[in-house]
This record gives C-alpha cells, structure tokens and sequence, in this order.
C-alpha cells in the first residue's frame, strides 16, 4: 500500500497573459521509506509538484484536477483546516535557502517549539527538550544555547540543520526537500546530503528530494523522476535513469554533465532553451529539441510506455520498443 | 526623437494608462485645472486684485444657486467682495506654481547631492546620509513654520509680503531634498552593482560620465513616481503654511490664504468663502495624490516607500 | 549597546547644540532686548550705558557662552508680553500639547495597527478596498481642513461637540494641568485628537498594509505555513513583528512632523498649547518665548528621536550589537 500517490494532477495559474498549466498529467506514488528524486531544470515544474502535495501554492494557482492520496485522505479536497494538521506534522518540508526559511526576528528555541506546540499537546519544559534532542540529532554541537541564538547568528550549513531539525520535530512520515542544497557551499552540500540520507534510514522516513543536480539524485535516491515543461517524461529506478536513461531528453540531461566528456571535448548541450509555461508546443513538449523528432510527435502528447519497471512519454521509444 | 515617441506609444504603460479609469479621470482633472488655472488672467470674469473691480457692496454674496446670489458671481462672493471664482483661478494658480517650482529645486538638488552620494560612496556619502536623516528627522513644515515665522518676524510683513511666493519656494524647495537624495542613492547603489558600469568604467568612461549618461536614466522611474506624490505634499504644505499666515499675503493669495480669511465666516453663515477653495485643494491634492499611486503600481511596484 | 548609545547621545548633543546656536542668533538679531525692559523714553546714553552692563556689546561667542550656560540651568530670559520666565510660559503649556498628542497617537497605533493588518490579509475584500480609497482621500486633506471640517458638522451642524478650548480642567501630580479626567476636558479633547490623527492614520495605514504585504511573500511565511502553524500565529507572531519593524522607523520620522501638526491643529481649535503659544509669540515678536519654544521642541525630538532609535534596536535582532553570543 503506497504512502502517497498522485493521480493525474493537474495544477493551472490564472495569468494576465493567458492561463499557465504548470503541472499536468502528473501521477507517482511514495512507499514507506522510500527515496524519491525529482529532476528537470528550472521552471520544469518540479517545485510545483512539492508544494501542491502540502496544498501551499501561491495564489493565483488553483489544483485543476488529480488526486493526493495520503493516509487515506485527498489532500486536494481537503481544507486549509484539515491540511494544518498534516503539514509539518506528517508530511514536513525543506526549503532551498535557509537564510529565507528562518524567520529573522525569531529565535530557534521559538521556531522549534512552536511546531511541537502546533501539533501536540505538550509542556514548554518537554518540548525544549525535544528540540535540544533533534538539535543533536543533526549534529549541531552546543545545542542548548542555539535554543536562545537568531538565525543571522548561525552558518548556512548549521542553519540548514536547524531546517531539518524542525522538520523531523513531529515524526512525519514524508520529508519533501525541495532543493535543499542548492544554495549552500559545495562542501556543505554533501554533509547535509549525508545527514539527510542517515535521517531517512534511522526514522525509516519516505523522501521526496527536488533537485536539478543529478549527481546528488545519484547518491541519495531510490527512484526518479524527470520532469519536462511540467509533464513527466521519464520514471524508473534512479541507477536505470542514470545509466541507461530510454528518454531522449534524460538522455540529453545525462550526457551534458561534465563527466560524460573528455578533456578537450565540447560539453554535450540539449539545443534550445525550456519554453516558458505559457507558451508550451503542442504535441510532446520536447518536440522542438528532440533530436529523434517524428511527425506524430508534433500533435500528440506520448503515453507512458512501461518496460522493467521504467515508464517513458515518448513516441519515439514507444515506436523503437515495439518494433524489436 | 521620433523613435522614443512610437515606442511610448506603443509601450505597456500606456496601456495601463488607457485601461484604469482612476488614472484616467485623475489626469484629466489635473490637466483641466492646471489649464484652467494658468490661463486665468485670460479666462477669470474679473481680476480680484485690481481694486477698482471690486465693490464692498457686494461682499458675502452667496453662490449662484442660492437665493441672494448674483449671476455675475456663480460661486459667490468673499468679505470684501472679490468674486470666488476669480481668486480660486487665481489662487489655484499660486498653489500649483509653488508647488511646482518647490518640486522642481528639491528633485533638482536631491537628486545631484544623491548621485554624488550613492557613486562617490565613503565619507561624503556618510556625511551626506546622515545630514539627510537629521533633517528628515525634522519636518518641513516645523522647519518651514519656524524659518518664516523668523523671516516674517524680522522683516516685517511689507517686505515678506513681496517676497513670500519665493521664500515658500525656497523653504520647501530645500527642506525636503533627502526624499529624492535617498531614493536617488538606493538606486545608484543597486545600478552600480550592475555589470554595465564596470564593462563602462572598462572602456574608460569617466565618472560624471557613466553616472549621468547611464546610471540616470535607470533612476528615472522611482523619480518619477515620488515627484507626483511630493508636487501633493508641496501644495498641502504651502496651504498649511498660509493658513498659518506664513505664507502667501491675502492680497496675492494661494488656496490656503484663502481657505484662512473664510475661515471665520464659517460659523456666521458665509460658508461658501471657505468651501470652494478648500474643495478646489482637496480635489487638486487628491488627483495628484491618484495619480502618484497609479504610476508607483506601473513602474514598480516595491521601489517607493514613504 | 553602549557604543550605540553613546554615539546617538553624541549626536543628539551635536543637533541641540545646533538648535541652541540658531536660537541665539535669532535672539541677537531678532527685537531689542534693550527697548522691551526700558520703553522710549530713557536716552541714549543711559541706553548705551547698560547695553554695556549688560553684556551686550561682548563679542559674539562670550554672549553664546553665557545664554549657553543660562540655558542649562533653565533661563531662558523672561517672555516681553507674559513678563515671565519664558521657558515656565512654554512649559505650562506643555500638558495641553501633550495630551491632544497623546490622544491623537491613541486613536492612530489603535486603528492603524488592526485595520492595516487586515487589509494586507484581505486585501480584495470590499472593506479593503473602501479603506484604501479613503485612505488615499485622508492623505490628500490638509490637517486644518480636517479640523474646519469637524468643527462646521460637530460643533456647528449638530452642536454635539465644543469647538474650541480645553474645556475643564483638574490639576494632576501637583503639577500637570489635565484635561482627561473630567467628562468636558474629554469632551473639549476628541475633536482635536480626531484632526490631528486624520493625516497620519492613513499614512500608518497604508505602510503596514504595504510592508505586511510584502512581508506575507516572504519565504519564512511560507514555512511558518508548511509547519502547520495556526493562521492567527502566522499573521500576529512572524507576519507582524516583522512588520512594525520599519513601522517603528517611519513612526519616528513622523513625530515630528506631528508636533508640526500641532500648531495647526490648534490654532483652529484655539487650544491652549504650545504651538498656539509660538504661533502668538512670533505675532508679537516676543523673541525669548520663540526661542523657549524651539528649544523644548528642539529638545522633544531630539529626545524622541532617540528612544526610537534606542527602541528599534533592542527590538530587531539583527541590529543588537552587543548580545550575540557564539
């Protein structure tokens, strides 16, 4: 029985220059303490498709149609009420800046316990505790005095811990993480992957890792899923999408890393650029850029076509796949 | 030339402009009254500063669509029986020259003392930075009220009487240069983190150069946005001031002057001496005021803050 | 901390010096001191003779010395029209001013704070909306049309309200002339309070309906809402504080342009105050009343400037310089 599933979501942004589709035909499921990354370059969606599970897109965007089975529940019919009790209490999320996500005038000891005070009937001595104790959980040394200390007062890295403290406070089930190191050092980056990565096998949690670096996918995640355009193109085990990627476009992503060359050699570039939101090609997003473009390709949106436990959106596979 | 005026015409902010009734109506009425006031030795059915035009016998004549009105002076007359329509033209005029003339001398003086500031940087930036908090620290009008009340002490009123259209100018002119220094300086701040002005100072572009030629004109807007809403300020201040008897004489009178000398014929029954200048002053304000905010919306909607 | 504060202090000595200069300027040029004590009729000689004795033809800096020190200890001359000490003039008028001031920032921190704050919450509501529209109409009328305006349908249409003076007065302290503590001062107050606040009300509205807006799209809000917070917790604790923060700044600002206000305010209302006491003065040209007027006032925003900036920082975290411990 999967953790979380979504179905067929689609999630719409009303603008002055027409109407955005942001996320659409999005489905994927979550296993207990399973780790799931979602890739794809900025504007791809894959932000959207966090924040809509907890329900906390900005308006003017609106969940046009899909379901977010959780526990039970579709978090997509439910109100801001019953989804007060989910966030940060079941399901928690990571942001990418912690400077940003760390309120400026509050101290830690107060962002902390004001979780557990949220969501649980508990003492002021016993929720300081439980803070002082996930404090230390994410190795954050001297914890009792960071209860008292500011935000600006503490390191990127040590406030990204604070971040991940909070979210682990209430024993949720799912971690999302959305891009959770991209604005830290490079060196700071793997420790608070490693950190993560222990987290998720100590507390058995389920884990959604947004991100458009692929190494890191490589090294923490179980499976993945590639977004293009706010569709998704590529699903399947994460060493399967890393080494034998069925998609042109993961293909394309896969070989522009720098590894994928040789000294001396141009770096490998998909052509072209995302198209912005609003102006989406018709058929297969992809279209355009596709290096094994069809003429189908250009008016019809692929289906999911599933071998080994991979599912890809392309015609192209699709036609490759059935012919052999 | 051309060119600019196509793509103007052509650009985003008028379309706004067309779409938003608010603004639309708001500059309408401006144009109209600003119109209307400048032409009004053309247009007023008197002069009411010519002493052989008024009669004392038709003082405190009430307006037209009353009963003891007078068609010859459709929004009554005041104590001394200057017609009310004359001295609002008239009146309205000295208002938005004030205001305009006192805009003009602190966006002038604000924004080279912000350049220098915002580009030179270090201890004249410091000094300058702190100068202007001081100042801002003391209003224009406690500042305005004590210079001329001074000024009208020691000179007598004859002589201030003359002058007074230039003192006000000037007082309010030079109080509120930090508005425009301040705002000058954080924008030249943010430009000069840009990379167009290093690629400049590269090329071997000296610094009066860079800084007039291309850091000012991406200042412009927020410039732009604060002088409508300060033009409000001016006039409300000038008002206040002669209100106060601080500022224009009641033989040359601006709107305040002239909401001041019906002041007290308010509680006798004359009411329309006061009411029409005072409604002429709250509507100029309350249109530049709309029009301040609909352009702080169009150009950006974070660059000013009051 | 204590650098902050002694270097503010350091300033704040820098500006009441400043003000005391000017002062004595103005009473160097402005009136003859000379004329007032002695009228028309006494010669020139004998005038000149105690133009000597009294200091008057020292030069310019032994004269600023003394007013210098005469002003530290609280003389300031004697007013030519009162026939006393100035400063005692000045500073009996001070509860007056005081009290319309106190009414006014009442009526302003009370409506502003709720009224902004849920504007920025709703902002398409139609109370929202009405509220920016008048808002904007409240910033575009001068202070003393306000006043004429409250005086003409108060006072004069309904006759609910008086209109002018401080009504009747009680005497608290021993020395502070109170007019809020008897049902007619309080009467004789609400007028002058509502004109006062009726330009910066809408000012204060707007700002923290702006700076809240801005403060909602920021990220730690977002967060506060993925915890699962309680809306009331989100608006009222990490919404708000973050709010009054520049509030506080541009509130201090705004003090002074407020005491400007005063003057106007009351001399429509023909209150008592301190303004309407300068306003006189300056008429008469009773120069050391003018001078005991610009020195408290001086000395007012001075002050006030100060506990502001005091205030802002020991509230905002990020600006404590001596409490971050590592």
């Amino acid at each position: 029985m999967a953790l979380l599933e979504v179905k067929n979501l689609e999630v719409r942004f009303p603008l002055r220059q027409g109407e955005l589709t942001a996320l659409n035909d999005v489905s994927f499921t979550l296993n207990q303490g399973e780790r799931l990354g979602i890739v794809g370059e900025s504007g791809a969606g894959k932000s959207v498709a966090a924040f809509t599970i907890l329900k906390l897109i900005g308006k003017p965007g609106y969940i046009a149609a899909g379901e977010v089975r959780f526990e039970g529940r579709d978090l997509a019919r439910c109100s801001d009420r019953e989804m007060q009790q989910i966030r940060g209490n079941r399901i928690s999320m990571i942001f990418q800046d912690p400077m940003m996500t760390l309120n400026p005038v509050l101290t830690i000891g107060e962002q902390m316990v004001e979780c557990l005070h949220a969501h649980q009937k508990i003492g002021a001595r016993e929720a300081r505790e439980i803070a002082v104790e996930k404090l230390r959980q994410v190795h954050i040394p001297s914890p009792e005095a960071r209860l008292q200390q500011y935000p600006h007062e503490l390191s990127g890295g040590m406030r990204q811990r604070v971040v991940i403290a909070i979210a682990l406070l209430t024993h949720p089930a799912v971690i999302i993480a959305d891009e959770p190191t991209t604005a830290l050092d490079v060196t700071i980056q793997a420790e608070i992957m490693e950190l993560l990565l222990e987290l998720c096998e100590q507390e058995n949690l389920a884990l959604i890792l947004i991100t458009h670096d692929l190494g890191v996918v490589a090294q923490t995640t179980q499976r993945t899923i590639v977004m293009y355009a706010g569709h998704i193109v590529e699903e399947g085990p994460t060493s399967e999408i890393i080494n034998n990627a069925r998609h042109p476009y993961t293909q394309g992503l896969i070989n522009a890393l720098p590894e994928r060359t040789r000294p001396g050699q141009r770096l490998n570039q998909i052509p072209g650029v995302m198209p912005p939101l609003t102006s989406i090609p018709s058929g297969c997003a992809f279209h355009p850029r596709c290096e094994h473009v069809l003429p189908i390709c250009r008016s019809e949106l692929p289906d999911y076509s599933v071998a080994d436990g991979n599912r890809v959106a392309c015609h192209y596979v699709a036609q490759r796949e059935t012919t052999t | 030339m051309n060119r600019y005026w196509r793509l103007f015409l052509a650009s985003d902010f008028l379309y706004r402009f067309h779409r938003d009734r608010v603004a639309l109506v708001s500059f309408s009425l401006l144009l109209i009254l600003v119109a209307v006031s400048f032409s009004a030795p053309l247009i007023a059915p008197f002069d009411p500063y010519d002493p052989s035009q008024i009669d004392i016998m038709d003082s405190e004549t009430p307006p037209l669509w009353l009963e003891a009105g007078d068609q010859r002076f459709p929004l009554g007359t005041d104590a001394q029986g200057r017609d009310m329509l004359s001295t609002i033209l008239y009146g309205t005029r000295i208002s938005l020259t004030i205001g305009l003339f006192a805009v003009l001398l602190q966006s002038v003086l604000g924004i080279t003392l912000g350049l220098i500031a915002g580009y030179l940087g270090g201890r004249i930036d410091a000094f300058l930075m702190r100068l202007a908090d001081i100042q801002l620290s003391f209003s224009t009008l406690m500042v305005a009220i004590v210079v001329l009340a001074l000024f009208q002490a020691a000179f007598g009123t004859e002589l201030y009487n003359d002058l007074a259209i230039f003192m006000l100018i000037m007082v309010i002119g030079i109080a509120e240069w930090p508005q425009y220094a301040r705002t000058v300086r954080a924008s030249v701040l943010a430009e000069k983190k840009k990379e167009y002005v290093d690629a400049a100072r590269v090329i071997g572009l000296g610094k009066r150069r860079i800084m007039f030629r291309h850091v000012l004109p991406n200042t412009l807007s927020p410039i732009l946005v604060i002088s409508t809403v300060q033009v409000a300020n001016a006039i409300m201040s000038e008002a206040a001031l002669s209100f106060l008897g601080l500022g224009m004489p009641v033989n040359k009178p601006s709107l305040g002057s002239l909401i001041n000398s019906g002041f007290e014929f308010i509680l006798s029954g004359s009411w329309w001496i006061t009411a029409f200048p005072a409604l002429v002053l709250v509507v100029l304000v309350l249109v530049t005021n709309l029009l301040g905010d609909w352009l702080r919306d169009v150009l950006n909607p974070k660059l000013y803050k009051e | 901390m204590i650098a902050f504060l002694v270097r503010r202090l350091g300033q704040a000595m820098v500006v009441m010096l400043v003000i005391s200069l000017v002062s004595f300027s103005i009473q160097d040029n402005l009136g003859d001191p000379l004329r007032e004590l002695l009228g028309q009729s006494v010669s020139e000689s004998e005038r000149d003779l105690l133009r000597e004795r009294m200091g008057l033809n020292d030069p310019f800096l032994v004269q600023y010395w003394r007013f210098l020190k005469k002003a530290v200890q609280g003389d300031l001359g004697n007013s030519y029209f009162f026939k006393r000490p100035a400063l005692e003039v000045i500073l009996e008028k001070f509860p007056a001013t005081m009290e319309l001031v106190f009414g006014a920032t009442l009526i302003i921190l009370f409506l502003s704070v709720p009224i902004g704050v849920y504007c920025a919450i709703r902002p398409k509501s139609w109370f929202s909306r009405a509220m920016m529209g008048l808002s904007i109409v409240g910033i575009s009328i001068p202070v003393f049309l306000t006043a004429i305006l409250l005086i003409y349908l108060f006072s004069v249409e309904l006759a609910w309200l008086p209109s002018y003076g401080r009504g009747e007065t009680t005497v608290v302290l021993g020395f502070w002339q109170s007019g809020m503590f008897t049902r007619d001062g309080l009467a004789h107050l609400l007028l002058p309070s509502v004109a006062l606040s009726s330009i910066m009300l809408p000012l204060f509205i707007r700002l923290i309906r702006s700076e809240m807006m801005e403060v909602l799209e920021q990220e730690y809000i977002r967060f506060a809402w993925a915890k699962g917070l309680a809306p009331k917790r989100v608006w009222f604790l990490h919404a708000l504080k973050n709010t009054l923060l520049p509030v506080i700044t541009v509130g201090g600002v705004q003090i002074g342009t407020m005491i400007a206000y005063t003057i106007l305010t009351e001399t429509v209302f023909q209150w008592p105050g301190m303004g309407f006491l300068f306003l006189e003065a300056v008429n008469r040209v009773d120069t050391p009343l003018i001078i005991a007027y610009l020195i408290v006032v001086g000395l007012i925003f001075v002050i006030t400037n100060t506990l502001v900036d005091l205030i802002y920082g020991l509230v905002n975290p990020t600006v404590r310089l001596a409490g971050g411990q590592r």
